[in-house]
């Protein structure tokens, strides 16, 4: 499979999170005069989408993200978000943070797979950038980096042929297969059927460059037209406008990718009567991974380095609801389906002493730091992440 | 992949993968050859695969590579004292398909065509020296699937296109557009010249392909489509050699459909 697809796997899926979270900011958030201590306004929110872009968008951690590397598994991926997802004041708990994945990872599978042509999966990821542009447009040195990555991505992927770019897609889709779970916006909107699987439509524009099917030409040994006929199907599709652009800026053209979210349609998940397909999920591998160790070593350094502020005295940082109520984001924690948990990675000591030791330095450096006594109850630390190595 | 190898003394399931090519006997049981895939030869950041399985010229087995190479094995009637015959080197991107000729040629029609990423089609004459036929340049798009039948290369491309070219001198005989979307596979029933075509558009269309008598001229006719409903096809081929009935599979599907006409 294609060692190029982990960026764009990465950088999409930050994009449906950045998504998701302003949304579900913006439906908490108070004006800022009338807000308790405990609740979100305005300046919160930009807060919260500057530091995970800033994240995001380290350079350390982007030029290690290009390297040329097989796709993460979904367990050791999850743990990244997890990570990116606290990079500022907020706090999720593990429902939100379950449900939060699932709409990010149905969305961006939803977009790959509808992509019209292999080369269009560039301007989902373009519409991606374009909008966390946006969320940052008044911090011009997040802004810098974010153009540096879209350079980047131009470079790595500009010149690749439309073979090379479909095997990125089918790795990314291989790496999503057999995920159905049911999103109630998509459901609305009649994009995914009640059994988990997206509508593929069969009218529309074709892709840019393919004609709209139905014609045949033959051509006698000269090279002349000799006959012409047609054939219909149930399908009823158009010729394209015109081409997205693959500029740093531009008009993409393409709908996939950009922001379908609002304040006013609220984003569930449903777990129950799910696929019987999920038995082939669940047959996944759960026992310690020695690789694992591997995965960690990556993750590790991918985040290591990378300097957080770490609050003030008077700063605290606050949980967001990814349901519309505690106790439904309670009742989610309880009835989440066992083959659907994402179990964080269980890593097993290695025997070798000297693994072991290196091990434990990693595992005790990612560990949460304690809250400080006397916080209120939306005031927890930020996860110290590890110092230089 | 994996596909059937049928010559004339034996039959062999050859597997591709990442790391390289294997060949088993035709029930599985024993592994006779393995073919582990040279890593240097490839840039750093390329992926590294074998892709497109072809048995040719009543003794040889050709297999494609992710650096355009394509390995011809020569393959004794039995036992495992297989042989890298040689290695054809006229591709520059990535092997997508490879095809035998499954009718009879016409004379200097050719034994095998090779297709790759860029497009380009290589017609090849099979033997103790492979001889390359003829050249069909690309046009911007990849091949993803070919086929050959009594002299006519029946070509499927990415941007949902069929083309049917003569073996003999690369001419373009016929353009279909035939799908919305990428072309995942071809298949072609030797009895009567009924080409299957399967793509992401979720349609799977029954084609005849001839040739009229008088002309010389190819000619190719629609003959039936068939939706498969919210499935991207990812392969199709048919299940006898008159055509009369064909089995389709596609992404996220754990099911093989099979279709019969009735």
């Amino acid at each position: 499979m294609s060692a190029r697809a982990l960026p764009l796997l990465f950088l999409n899926l930050g994009g449906e999170m950045l998504y998701i979270l302003d949304q579900r900011l913006r439906a908490q958030s108070i004006p800022g005069e009338k807000a308790r201590k405990d609740e979100w306004t305005d300046v919160d929110r930009k807060r919260v989408m500057n530091d995970i872009i800033t994240t995001m968008f380290n350079k350390k951690f982007m030029e290690e993200l290009f390297k040329p590397q097989e796709l993460y598994s979904k367990k050791a991926l999850r743990t990244v978000y997890d990570r990116l997802a606290h990079a500022s004041i907020m706090r999720l708990n593990q429902a939100s943070m379950d449900k939060l994945y699932d709409l990010m990872t149905m969305a961006f599978k939803y977009q790959v797979l509808l992509c019209p042509r292999p080369k269009d999966i560039l301007l989902v990821t373009f519409n991606h950038l374009d909008a966390i542009k946006d969320f940052v447009s008044d911090s011009p040195g997040i802004l810098n980096q974010v153009d540096e990555t879209f350079r980047q991505l131009i470079e790595t992927y500009g010149r690749l042929s439309a073979g090379e770019l479909q095997l990125i897609r089918q790795t990314l889709l291989i790496f999503f297969q057999d995920m159905h779970i049911r999103v109630s916006i998509f459901l609305k909107d009649k994009v995914q059927n009640s059994n988990g699987r997206f509508v593929l439509p069969i009218s529309g524009p074709v892709p840019w460059g393919t004609e709209v099917p139905g014609l045949i030409r033959m051509f006698n040994r000269n090279g002349d037209e000799v006959k012409r006929t047609e054939f219909t199907t149930d399908g009823n599709y158009v010729t394209p406008q015109r081409e997205g652009s693959f500029d740093l800026y531009g008009d993409r053209v393409l709908k996939l990718g950009t922001n379908m979210y609002s304040v006013s349609r609220p984003v569930e998940t449903h777990m129950s009567g799910s696929s019987k397909n999920l038995t082939s999920h669940a047959k996944e591998n759960v026992a310690p991974n020695p690789l694992a160790k591997e995965e960690l070593n990556f993750l590790a350094r991918l985040l290591g380095g990378l300097e957080m502020k770490k609050p003030g005295g008077s700063e605290t940082g606050f949980r967001l609801n990814l349901f519309t109520t505690d106790e439904e984001e309670e009742h989610a924690a309880l009835t989440r389906p066992e083959e659907l948990s994402y179990k964080v990675i269980n890593v097993e000591a290695m025997q070798e002493p000297g693994r072991r030791a290196e091990l434990s330095r990693i595992l005790g450096e990612l560990e949460v730091a304690e809250p400080r006594p006397g916080s209120s109850g939306k005031g927890e630390d930020l996860l110290a992440l590890m110092d230089e190595l | 992949q994996a596909a059937w190898c049928v010559l004339p003394s034996r039959v062999l399931l050859v597997l591709t993968s990442q790391k390289g090519i294997q060949m088993y006997e035709s029930d599985g049981s024993i592994m006779v050859y393995w073919h582990a895939l040279d890593v240097t030869e490839h840039p750093p950041a390329q992926a590294v695969f074998a892709r497109g399985i072809a048995a040719a010229g009543g003794r040889f087995v050709c297999v494609g590579t992710s650096s355009g190479l394509v390995l011809v094995f020569d393959i004794p009637p039995k036992g495992t004292n297989i042989t890298v015959s040689e290695a054809l080197e006229q591709h520059h991107d990535a092997i997508t398909d490879i095809a035998a000729e499954l009718g009879q040629a016409p004379d200097g029609a050719g034994d095998v065509v090779t297709a790759d990423d860029a497009g380009t089609l290589c017609v090849w004459s099979a033997g103790e020296e492979f001889s390359l036929l003829c050249k069909i340049p690309g046009f911007g798009c990849t091949c993803s699937s070919v086929k050959l039948w009594n002299g006519i290369v029946a070509a499927g491309y990415g941007n949902g296109q069929i083309r049917l070219y003569e073996a003999a001198t690369g001419l373009l005989r016929a353009e279909v557009n035939a799908h919305a979307r990428w072309i995942y596979a071809l298949d072609l029933a030797p009895q009567t010249g009924k080409l299957l075509s399967g793509a992401e558009d979720s349609f799977v269309h029954v084609w005849k392909l001839s040739r009229n008598t008088d002309t010389e001229d190819v000619e190719i006719q629609h003959c039936h489509a068939e939706c498969v409903t919210d499935t991207q096809v990812c392969g199709a081929c048919f299940c006898d050699p008159d055509g009369n009935s064909f089995a389709v599979t596609g992404y996220d599907l754990s099911e093989i459909f099979r279709y019969s006409q009735v």
